[in-house]
Protein backbone atom coordinates (compact mmCIF):
# COMPACT_ATOMS: atom_id res chain seq x y z
CA UNK A 1 0.00 0.00 0.00
CA UNK A 2 1.26 3.43 -0.81
CA UNK A 3 0.29 6.70 0.50
CA UNK A 4 0.88 9.49 -2.28
CA UNK A 5 0.80 12.54 -0.61
CA UNK A 6 1.63 11.78 2.70
CA UNK A 7 4.58 13.99 4.22
CA UNK A 8 5.10 13.47 7.93
CA UNK A 9 8.52 14.64 8.71
CA UNK A 10 9.71 12.12 11.58
CA UNK A 11 12.46 13.96 12.30
CA UNK A 12 13.52 13.13 15.79
CA UNK A 13 15.00 16.64 16.65
CA UNK A 14 11.43 18.57 15.55
CA UNK A 15 9.18 16.08 17.66
CA UNK A 16 11.84 16.95 20.26
CA UNK A 17 11.55 20.46 19.89
CA UNK A 18 7.58 20.29 19.58
CA UNK A 19 7.06 18.07 22.89
CA UNK A 20 9.42 21.10 24.51
CA UNK A 21 7.15 23.86 23.30
CA UNK A 22 3.86 22.30 23.98
CA UNK A 23 5.32 21.25 27.87
CA UNK A 24 6.36 24.86 27.87
CA UNK A 25 3.40 26.93 26.76
CA UNK A 26 0.94 24.29 28.42
CA UNK A 27 2.69 25.17 31.87
CA UNK A 28 2.94 29.02 31.57
CA UNK A 29 -0.86 28.57 30.45
CA UNK A 30 -1.62 26.72 33.70
CA UNK A 31 0.29 29.32 35.93
CA UNK A 32 -2.11 31.98 34.22
CA UNK A 33 -4.95 30.08 34.98
CA UNK A 34 -4.45 29.75 38.21
CA UNK A 35 -3.18 33.81 38.43
CA UNK A 36 -6.87 34.82 36.05
CA UNK A 37 -8.92 33.33 39.01
CA UNK A 38 -6.71 35.53 41.47
CA UNK A 39 -7.14 38.25 39.18
CA UNK A 40 -11.13 37.65 38.87
CA UNK A 41 -11.35 37.71 42.71
CA UNK A 42 -9.68 40.92 43.00
CA UNK A 43 -11.02 42.45 40.59
CA UNK A 44 -14.78 41.76 41.50
CA UNK A 45 -13.78 42.31 44.90
CA UNK A 46 -12.79 46.08 44.40
CA UNK A 47 -15.74 46.70 41.87
CA UNK A 48 -17.73 45.64 44.87
CA UNK A 49 -15.85 47.61 47.07
CA UNK A 50 -14.42 44.59 48.56
CA UNK A 51 -10.32 44.02 48.85
CA UNK A 52 -10.72 40.42 47.36
CA UNK A 53 -8.00 37.86 48.72
CA UNK A 54 -5.66 39.35 51.37
CA UNK A 55 -4.40 36.52 53.92
CA UNK A 56 -2.14 34.23 51.91
CA UNK A 57 0.94 36.15 51.22
CA UNK A 58 1.04 39.81 50.43
CA UNK A 59 -2.04 41.32 48.75
CA UNK A 60 -3.12 37.43 48.80
CA UNK A 61 -0.78 36.84 46.16
CA UNK A 62 -0.19 33.11 47.29
CA UNK A 63 -4.03 32.44 47.61
CA UNK A 64 -3.85 30.19 44.31
CA UNK A 65 -1.22 28.28 45.10
CA UNK A 66 -3.07 27.64 48.79
CA UNK A 67 -6.47 26.87 46.64
CA UNK A 68 -4.82 24.88 44.48
CA UNK A 69 -3.30 22.44 47.31
CA UNK A 70 -6.52 22.39 49.12
CA UNK A 71 -8.19 20.83 46.00
CA UNK A 72 -5.43 18.62 45.61
CA UNK A 73 -5.80 16.87 49.26
CA UNK A 74 -9.96 17.16 49.41
CA UNK A 75 -11.46 13.56 49.22
CA UNK A 76 -12.76 12.70 45.97
CA UNK A 77 -16.56 11.59 46.13
CA UNK A 78 -18.22 10.27 43.22
CA UNK A 79 -22.62 9.69 43.77
CA UNK A 80 -23.50 6.05 44.82
CA UNK A 81 -25.70 5.77 41.51
CA UNK A 82 -22.73 7.32 38.88
CA UNK A 83 -21.92 5.95 35.72
CA UNK A 84 -18.56 5.85 37.22
CA UNK A 85 -16.29 5.45 33.84
CA UNK A 86 -18.49 9.10 32.08
CA UNK A 87 -18.30 10.69 35.49
CA UNK A 88 -14.24 10.00 35.71
CA UNK A 89 -13.32 10.92 32.56
CA UNK A 90 -15.97 13.78 31.88
CA UNK A 91 -13.43 16.82 33.43
CA UNK A 92 -10.82 14.96 31.35
CA UNK A 93 -12.07 15.61 28.16
CA UNK A 94 -12.94 19.15 28.85
CA UNK A 95 -9.00 19.97 29.86
CA UNK A 96 -7.80 18.04 26.79
CA UNK A 97 -10.24 20.08 24.65
CA UNK A 98 -9.10 23.34 25.99
CA UNK A 99 -5.41 22.42 26.16
CA UNK A 100 -5.29 21.72 22.63
CA UNK A 101 -6.71 24.55 21.37
CA UNK A 102 -3.44 25.77 22.95
CA UNK A 103 -1.96 23.95 20.16
CA UNK A 104 -2.89 27.02 17.39
CA UNK A 105 -2.22 30.04 19.05
CA UNK A 106 0.28 32.26 17.85
CA UNK A 107 2.07 33.69 20.74
CA UNK A 108 4.11 36.20 18.61
CA UNK A 109 5.55 35.92 14.34
CA UNK A 110 6.24 32.11 13.74
CA UNK A 111 5.83 30.74 17.41
CA UNK A 112 2.92 28.39 17.20
CA UNK A 113 3.10 24.67 18.40
CA UNK A 114 1.35 24.01 15.31
CA UNK A 115 1.21 26.51 12.43
CA UNK A 116 -2.39 25.25 11.11
CA UNK A 117 -3.97 26.67 7.95
CA UNK A 118 -7.33 25.93 9.66
CA UNK A 119 -6.39 27.29 12.41
CA UNK A 120 -9.78 28.81 13.03
CA UNK A 121 -11.66 25.74 12.56
CA UNK A 122 -9.82 23.34 14.43
CA UNK A 123 -10.43 25.49 17.63
CA UNK A 124 -14.28 25.80 16.96
CA UNK A 125 -13.75 22.05 16.47
CA UNK A 126 -12.48 21.21 19.92
CA UNK A 127 -14.23 24.04 21.56
CA UNK A 128 -17.55 21.52 20.67
CA UNK A 129 -15.51 19.23 22.26
CA UNK A 130 -15.49 20.70 25.08
CA UNK A 131 -18.92 20.83 25.34
CA UNK A 132 -19.20 17.22 25.80
CA UNK A 133 -17.35 17.88 29.18
CA UNK A 134 -20.20 19.59 30.73
CA UNK A 135 -22.93 17.03 28.98
CA UNK A 136 -21.30 13.69 30.04
CA UNK A 137 -20.49 15.37 33.53
CA UNK A 138 -23.84 16.17 33.93
CA UNK A 139 -25.21 13.26 32.68
CA UNK A 140 -23.30 10.71 34.84
CA UNK A 141 -23.95 12.49 38.14
CA UNK A 142 -27.25 10.82 38.38
CA UNK A 143 -28.28 13.94 39.83
CA UNK A 144 -30.72 16.71 38.47
CA UNK A 145 -29.53 19.62 39.20
CA UNK A 146 -26.20 18.44 37.68
CA UNK A 147 -28.87 17.12 34.60
CA UNK A 148 -30.42 20.16 33.72
CA UNK A 149 -27.41 22.38 34.09
CA UNK A 150 -25.66 19.86 31.31
CA UNK A 151 -29.08 20.05 29.10
CA UNK A 152 -28.78 23.58 29.67
CA UNK A 153 -25.22 23.29 28.43
CA UNK A 154 -25.70 21.92 25.52
CA UNK A 155 -28.23 24.14 23.35
CA UNK A 156 -26.28 26.82 24.87
CA UNK A 157 -22.88 25.62 23.26
CA UNK A 158 -24.49 24.41 20.20
CA UNK A 159 -26.54 27.76 19.42
CA UNK A 160 -23.47 30.00 20.27
CA UNK A 161 -21.12 27.88 18.23
CA UNK A 162 -23.20 28.81 14.89
CA UNK A 163 -22.63 32.47 15.83
CA UNK A 164 -19.20 32.60 16.98
CA UNK A 165 -18.14 30.43 13.36
CA UNK A 166 -20.24 32.64 11.49
CA UNK A 167 -18.46 36.09 13.52
CA UNK A 168 -15.53 34.42 12.26
CA UNK A 169 -16.04 34.10 8.54
CA UNK A 170 -15.87 37.96 8.23
CA UNK A 171 -12.38 37.50 9.62
CA UNK A 172 -11.50 34.85 7.72
CA UNK A 173 -12.59 36.66 4.66
CA UNK A 174 -10.72 40.37 4.52
CA UNK A 175 -7.26 38.08 5.94
CA UNK A 176 -7.99 35.55 2.82
CA UNK A 177 -6.97 32.57 5.05
CA UNK A 178 -8.14 30.33 8.48
CA UNK A 179 -4.77 30.16 9.68
CA UNK A 180 -4.57 32.41 12.94
CA UNK A 181 -0.91 33.55 11.60
CA UNK A 182 -2.05 34.87 8.83
CA UNK A 183 -4.78 36.83 10.06
CA UNK A 184 -2.49 38.58 12.56
CA UNK A 185 -0.07 39.66 9.75
CA UNK A 186 -2.98 40.72 7.63
CA UNK A 187 -3.56 43.61 10.43
CA UNK A 188 -0.38 44.95 10.75
CA UNK A 189 -1.36 48.33 9.82
CA UNK A 190 -5.41 47.87 10.56
CA UNK A 191 -7.08 45.99 13.31
CA UNK A 192 -10.22 44.31 12.18
CA UNK A 193 -12.05 45.32 14.80
CA UNK A 194 -12.52 48.51 12.80
CA UNK A 195 -13.45 47.17 9.55
CA UNK A 196 -15.62 43.95 11.78
CA UNK A 197 -17.63 45.85 14.27
CA UNK A 198 -20.60 43.85 14.42
CA UNK A 199 -18.31 40.47 13.92
CA UNK A 200 -16.25 42.02 17.17
CA UNK A 201 -19.25 42.48 19.25
CA UNK A 202 -20.81 39.01 18.07
CA UNK A 203 -17.91 37.11 18.67
CA UNK A 204 -17.40 38.90 22.39
CA UNK A 205 -21.00 37.74 23.61
CA UNK A 206 -20.80 34.52 21.92
CA UNK A 207 -18.02 33.48 23.50
CA UNK A 208 -19.30 34.32 26.84
CA UNK A 209 -21.59 31.89 26.21
CA UNK A 210 -19.27 29.51 24.77
CA UNK A 211 -17.19 29.67 27.92
CA UNK A 212 -20.72 29.60 30.43
CA UNK A 213 -19.75 33.14 31.90
CA UNK A 214 -21.93 35.45 33.67
CA UNK A 215 -24.18 36.75 32.46
CA UNK A 216 -24.88 33.31 30.73
CA UNK A 217 -23.97 31.28 32.91
CA UNK A 218 -27.20 29.25 32.93
CA UNK A 219 -25.48 26.05 33.05
CA UNK A 220 -23.96 26.44 36.57
CA UNK A 221 -26.67 29.06 37.77
CA UNK A 222 -25.86 29.03 41.36
CA UNK A 223 -29.15 30.61 42.56
CA UNK A 224 -30.93 27.78 40.89
CA UNK A 225 -28.99 24.88 40.14
CA UNK A 226 -27.02 24.94 43.04
CA UNK A 227 -23.62 24.53 40.92
CA UNK A 228 -25.14 23.17 37.59
CA UNK A 229 -23.07 20.27 35.91
CA UNK A 230 -21.03 19.97 38.74
CA UNK A 231 -22.92 19.63 41.46
CA UNK A 232 -21.74 16.34 42.42
CA UNK A 233 -17.87 16.92 41.72
CA UNK A 234 -15.34 17.56 44.35
CA UNK A 235 -11.39 17.65 44.88
CA UNK A 236 -9.17 18.20 41.86
CA UNK A 237 -12.00 16.89 39.36
CA UNK A 238 -13.60 20.07 40.75
CA UNK A 239 -10.60 21.65 39.71
CA UNK A 240 -10.35 20.26 36.10
CA UNK A 241 -13.65 21.79 35.42
CA UNK A 242 -12.76 25.08 37.40
CA UNK A 243 -9.54 25.21 35.51
CA UNK A 244 -10.81 24.27 31.92
CA UNK A 245 -13.32 27.24 32.58
CA UNK A 246 -10.21 29.27 33.07
CA UNK A 247 -8.10 27.90 30.89
CA UNK A 248 -11.38 28.27 27.90
CA UNK A 249 -11.70 31.92 28.54
CA UNK A 250 -7.95 32.35 28.28
CA UNK A 251 -8.26 30.64 24.54
CA UNK A 252 -11.15 32.66 23.85
CA UNK A 253 -9.78 36.01 25.06
CA UNK A 254 -6.42 35.08 22.70
CA UNK A 255 -8.75 33.88 19.61
CA UNK A 256 -10.48 37.52 20.33
CA UNK A 257 -7.39 39.52 20.59
CA UNK A 258 -5.72 37.48 17.39
CA UNK A 259 -8.71 37.99 14.97
CA UNK A 260 -9.67 41.06 16.32
CA UNK A 261 -7.29 43.37 18.17
CA UNK A 262 -3.81 42.50 16.07
CA UNK A 263 -2.87 39.80 17.96
CA UNK A 264 1.38 40.20 18.51
CA UNK A 265 1.09 43.36 16.56
CA UNK A 266 1.96 46.72 19.33
CA UNK A 267 3.02 50.21 18.23
CA UNK A 268 6.58 50.26 16.05
CA UNK A 269 7.82 53.42 17.51
CA UNK A 270 10.93 54.75 20.19
CA UNK A 271 11.20 52.44 22.95
CA UNK A 272 8.06 50.43 21.93
CA UNK A 273 9.75 49.00 18.82
CA UNK A 274 12.26 47.14 21.63
CA UNK A 275 8.86 45.58 23.83
CA UNK A 276 8.74 41.58 22.96
CA UNK A 277 6.05 40.91 20.86
CA UNK A 278 4.50 38.62 23.41
CA UNK A 279 4.06 41.34 25.64
CA UNK A 280 1.40 42.65 23.03
CA UNK A 281 -0.70 39.95 22.95
CA UNK A 282 -0.60 39.11 26.56
CA UNK A 283 -1.44 42.73 27.18
CA UNK A 284 -4.45 42.64 25.21
CA UNK A 285 -5.18 38.88 26.22
CA UNK A 286 -5.74 40.16 29.54
CA UNK A 287 -7.81 43.41 28.44
CA UNK A 288 -9.91 40.87 27.07
CA UNK A 289 -10.59 39.07 30.39
CA UNK A 290 -10.68 41.77 32.74
CA UNK A 291 -13.94 42.60 30.40
CA UNK A 292 -15.09 39.11 30.54
CA UNK A 293 -14.65 40.05 34.47
CA UNK A 294 -15.94 43.32 34.35
CA UNK A 295 -19.62 42.21 32.52
CA UNK A 296 -20.04 39.63 35.14
CA UNK A 297 -19.70 42.22 38.18
CA UNK A 298 -22.29 44.63 35.98
CA UNK A 299 -24.76 42.25 34.13
CA UNK A 300 -27.28 40.02 36.33
CA UNK A 301 -27.90 36.69 34.91
CA UNK A 302 -30.02 36.05 31.07
CA UNK A 303 -33.18 34.02 31.44
CA UNK A 304 -32.94 31.08 29.46
CA UNK A 305 -35.05 31.89 27.18
CA UNK A 306 -33.79 35.39 26.52
CA UNK A 307 -30.45 33.68 25.99
CA UNK A 308 -32.21 31.57 23.44
CA UNK A 309 -33.90 34.08 21.63
CA UNK A 310 -31.10 36.25 21.20
CA UNK A 311 -28.50 33.92 20.04
CA UNK A 312 -30.97 32.76 17.08
CA UNK A 313 -32.93 35.28 16.72
CA UNK A 314 -30.50 38.17 16.83
CA UNK A 315 -26.92 36.90 16.79
CA UNK A 316 -26.64 34.59 13.76
CA UNK A 317 -29.18 36.76 11.16
CA UNK A 318 -26.47 39.38 12.20
CA UNK A 319 -23.45 37.38 11.91
CA UNK A 320 -24.96 36.23 8.18
CA UNK A 321 -25.52 39.78 7.10
CA UNK A 322 -22.25 40.56 7.78
CA UNK A 323 -20.55 37.57 5.79
CA UNK A 324 -23.11 38.91 3.24
CA UNK A 325 -21.70 42.64 3.61
CA UNK A 326 -18.47 41.94 3.75
CA UNK A 327 -18.50 39.63 0.69
CA UNK A 328 -19.97 42.11 -1.09
CA UNK A 329 -17.76 44.99 0.02
CA UNK A 330 -14.71 42.81 -0.60
CA UNK A 331 -16.44 42.19 -4.04
CA UNK A 332 -16.92 45.95 -4.99
CA UNK A 333 -13.91 47.32 -3.80
CA UNK A 334 -11.88 45.34 -6.40
CA UNK B 1 6.74 -1.08 7.68
CA UNK B 2 7.26 2.57 7.34
CA UNK B 3 6.19 4.80 10.21
CA UNK B 4 3.32 5.68 7.69
CA UNK B 5 1.95 2.16 7.32
CA UNK B 6 2.43 1.98 11.15
CA UNK B 7 -0.26 4.82 11.73
CA UNK B 8 -2.81 3.86 8.86
CA UNK B 9 -2.80 0.09 10.19
CA UNK B 10 -3.60 1.84 13.90
CA UNK B 11 -6.27 4.04 12.60
CA UNK B 12 -7.99 1.14 10.57
CA UNK B 13 -7.77 -1.09 13.29
CA UNK B 14 -9.18 1.29 15.78
CA UNK B 15 -11.64 2.48 12.88
CA UNK B 16 -13.01 -1.10 13.03
CA UNK B 17 -12.66 -1.78 16.86
CA UNK B 18 -14.72 1.16 17.62
CA UNK B 19 -17.49 0.78 15.24
CA UNK B 20 -17.66 -2.90 17.08
CA UNK B 21 -17.84 -1.52 20.43
CA UNK B 22 -20.18 1.20 19.10
CA UNK B 23 -22.77 -1.32 18.15
CA UNK B 24 -22.08 -3.73 21.03
CA UNK B 25 -22.33 -1.33 24.18
CA UNK B 26 -26.11 -1.88 26.24
CA UNK B 27 -25.75 1.90 27.32
CA UNK B 28 -26.76 4.22 24.34
CA UNK B 29 -24.83 6.63 26.46
CA UNK B 30 -21.36 4.92 25.75
CA UNK B 31 -21.98 3.76 22.50
CA UNK B 32 -22.10 7.59 21.77
CA UNK B 33 -18.93 7.94 23.73
CA UNK B 34 -17.12 5.13 21.35
CA UNK B 35 -18.68 6.77 18.16
CA UNK B 36 -17.19 10.06 19.57
CA UNK B 37 -13.54 8.38 19.66
CA UNK B 38 -14.65 7.28 16.27
CA UNK B 39 -15.24 9.97 14.21
CA UNK B 40 -11.66 11.62 15.95
CA UNK B 41 -9.97 8.42 13.91
CA UNK B 42 -12.12 9.19 11.12
CA UNK B 43 -10.48 13.00 10.97
CA UNK B 44 -7.28 11.88 11.62
CA UNK B 45 -7.55 9.43 8.60
CA UNK B 46 -8.43 12.37 6.81
CA UNK B 47 -5.42 14.40 7.84
CA UNK B 48 -2.99 11.61 6.84
CA UNK B 49 -4.79 12.24 3.05
CA UNK B 50 -3.64 15.96 3.57
CA UNK B 51 -7.38 16.65 3.80
CA UNK B 52 -7.50 19.16 7.03
CA UNK B 53 -10.01 20.81 5.85
CA UNK B 54 -12.27 17.68 5.48
CA UNK B 55 -10.81 16.20 9.22
CA UNK B 56 -11.88 19.97 10.98
CA UNK B 57 -15.31 19.74 9.43
CA UNK B 58 -15.42 16.20 10.11
CA UNK B 59 -15.19 16.74 14.31
CA UNK B 60 -17.34 20.23 13.94
CA UNK B 61 -20.25 18.82 11.60
CA UNK B 62 -19.91 15.61 13.27
CA UNK B 63 -18.80 15.53 16.94
CA UNK B 64 -19.83 18.59 17.65
CA UNK B 65 -22.86 19.12 16.30
CA UNK B 66 -24.66 15.65 15.17
CA UNK B 67 -23.26 13.28 18.18
CA UNK B 68 -24.83 15.91 20.73
CA UNK B 69 -27.96 15.58 19.41
CA UNK B 70 -27.92 12.28 19.09
CA UNK B 71 -26.93 12.30 22.98
CA UNK B 72 -29.48 14.83 23.48
CA UNK B 73 -32.23 12.53 22.01
CA UNK B 74 -30.76 9.89 24.43
CA UNK B 75 -30.65 11.69 27.78
CA UNK B 76 -34.12 12.99 27.09
CA UNK B 77 -35.53 9.14 26.62
CA UNK B 78 -33.89 8.05 29.76
CA UNK B 79 -33.05 4.68 28.32
CA UNK B 80 -31.36 3.40 31.62
CA UNK B 81 -34.26 1.21 32.28
CA UNK B 82 -35.69 -0.40 28.76
CA UNK B 83 -31.92 -0.70 28.07
CA UNK B 84 -32.44 -4.03 29.99
CA UNK B 85 -36.00 -5.14 28.64
CA UNK B 86 -35.36 -7.77 26.39
CA UNK B 87 -37.62 -6.49 23.24
CA UNK B 88 -34.74 -4.17 22.82
CA UNK B 89 -32.15 -6.74 22.34
CA UNK B 90 -33.66 -9.03 19.74
CA UNK B 91 -32.83 -7.37 16.53
CA UNK B 92 -28.98 -8.54 16.58
CA UNK B 93 -29.41 -11.68 14.44
CA UNK B 94 -31.06 -9.69 11.85
CA UNK B 95 -28.62 -7.00 11.79
CA UNK B 96 -25.51 -9.55 11.74
CA UNK B 97 -27.31 -10.61 8.70
CA UNK B 98 -27.65 -7.70 6.89
CA UNK B 99 -23.84 -6.60 7.90
CA UNK B 100 -22.70 -10.50 6.79
CA UNK B 101 -24.18 -9.77 3.34
CA UNK B 102 -23.02 -6.24 2.88
CA UNK B 103 -19.35 -7.32 3.55
CA UNK B 104 -19.43 -9.84 1.10
CA UNK B 105 -20.28 -7.62 -1.44
CA UNK B 106 -17.77 -4.94 0.03
CA UNK B 107 -15.23 -8.08 -0.76
CA UNK B 108 -16.31 -9.19 -3.78
CA UNK B 109 -16.50 -5.34 -5.33
CA UNK B 110 -12.68 -4.32 -3.82
CA UNK B 111 -11.67 -7.53 -5.40
CA UNK B 112 -13.09 -6.75 -8.83
CA UNK B 113 -11.02 -2.68 -8.93
CA UNK B 114 -7.51 -3.64 -10.97
CA UNK B 115 -6.91 -0.31 -13.15
CA UNK B 116 -6.87 2.85 -10.75
CA UNK B 117 -8.42 6.13 -12.71
CA UNK B 118 -6.24 8.66 -13.71
CA UNK B 119 -5.85 11.17 -11.44
CA UNK B 120 -7.44 14.49 -12.10
CA UNK B 121 -6.17 18.10 -11.91
CA UNK B 122 -6.92 18.48 -7.92
CA UNK B 123 -3.85 16.91 -7.45
CA UNK B 124 -2.09 17.26 -3.53
CA UNK B 125 0.15 20.11 -4.96
CA UNK B 126 -2.35 21.73 -6.70
CA UNK B 127 -4.62 21.78 -3.41
CA UNK B 128 -1.54 22.92 -1.69
CA UNK B 129 -0.62 25.67 -3.50
CA UNK B 130 -3.60 27.64 -2.86
CA UNK B 131 -4.99 25.81 0.35
CA UNK B 132 -7.69 23.48 1.03
CA UNK B 133 -10.50 25.84 1.68
CA UNK B 134 -10.20 28.20 -1.38
CA UNK B 135 -10.26 24.37 -3.39
CA UNK B 136 -12.88 23.61 -1.89
CA UNK B 137 -15.04 27.26 -2.22
CA UNK B 138 -14.16 27.37 -5.69
CA UNK B 139 -15.43 23.73 -6.89
CA UNK B 140 -18.76 23.97 -4.65
CA UNK B 141 -19.41 27.56 -6.19
CA UNK B 142 -18.70 26.38 -10.39
CA UNK B 143 -18.50 23.10 -10.93
CA UNK B 144 -21.15 21.62 -8.41
CA UNK B 145 -23.02 24.41 -7.89
CA UNK B 146 -26.61 23.28 -8.49
CA UNK B 147 -26.28 20.39 -6.42
CA UNK B 148 -24.68 22.74 -3.69
CA UNK B 149 -27.75 25.13 -3.83
CA UNK B 150 -30.21 21.86 -3.80
CA UNK B 151 -28.88 20.35 -1.58
CA UNK B 152 -29.25 23.88 0.64
CA UNK B 153 -33.30 24.24 -0.73
CA UNK B 154 -33.64 20.52 1.15
CA UNK B 155 -32.30 21.33 4.33
CA UNK B 156 -34.02 24.31 4.30
CA UNK B 157 -37.42 22.44 4.08
CA UNK B 158 -36.49 20.65 6.94
CA UNK B 159 -35.77 23.75 8.42
CA UNK B 160 -38.92 25.28 8.03
CA UNK B 161 -40.94 21.37 8.61
CA UNK B 162 -39.81 21.67 12.12
CA UNK B 163 -40.25 25.18 12.96
CA UNK B 164 -44.11 24.09 11.44
CA UNK B 165 -44.65 21.32 13.73
CA UNK B 166 -43.10 22.64 17.05
CA UNK B 167 -45.29 26.06 16.37
CA UNK B 168 -48.35 23.46 15.36
CA UNK B 169 -48.10 21.79 19.13
CA UNK B 170 -47.65 24.87 21.31
CA UNK B 171 -51.07 26.33 19.50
Amino acid sequence: MTFSGTEIEMDITTIIWTLFKTVAAVSVLMLHVAYVVYFERKVIGHMQARLGPMRVGWHGLLQPIADGLKLFFKEDIIPSQADKPIFYIAPIIGMIAVLSSLAVIPLWEGFSIANLNIGILYILALSSVGAYSIILAGWASNSKYSFLGGLRSSAQVISYEISMGLSLVGVMMLAGSANLSDIVRAQSGHWFLWSQPVACLIFVLSAIAETNRAPFDLPEAESELVAGYFTEYSGMRFGLFFMAEYAGMFIMSALGSICFLGGWNGPDFGIFANVPKVIWLLLKVYGCIFFYFWIRATLPRYRYDQLMNLGWKLFIPLALANVVVTGLIKILWK
Amino acid sequence: MTIQQAFFSYFAGAIVALSLLVVTRKNPVHSVLWMLLLFVHIASLYLFLNAEFLAAIQIIIYAGAILVLFLFVIMLLNLRKEETEKRFQGQWPFGLAIGVVLAVFVVLIVGKIGVLPELGQYSVEAVKSEGHIMTVGKVLYTEFLLPFEIASVILLVAIVGAVVLAKRSLE
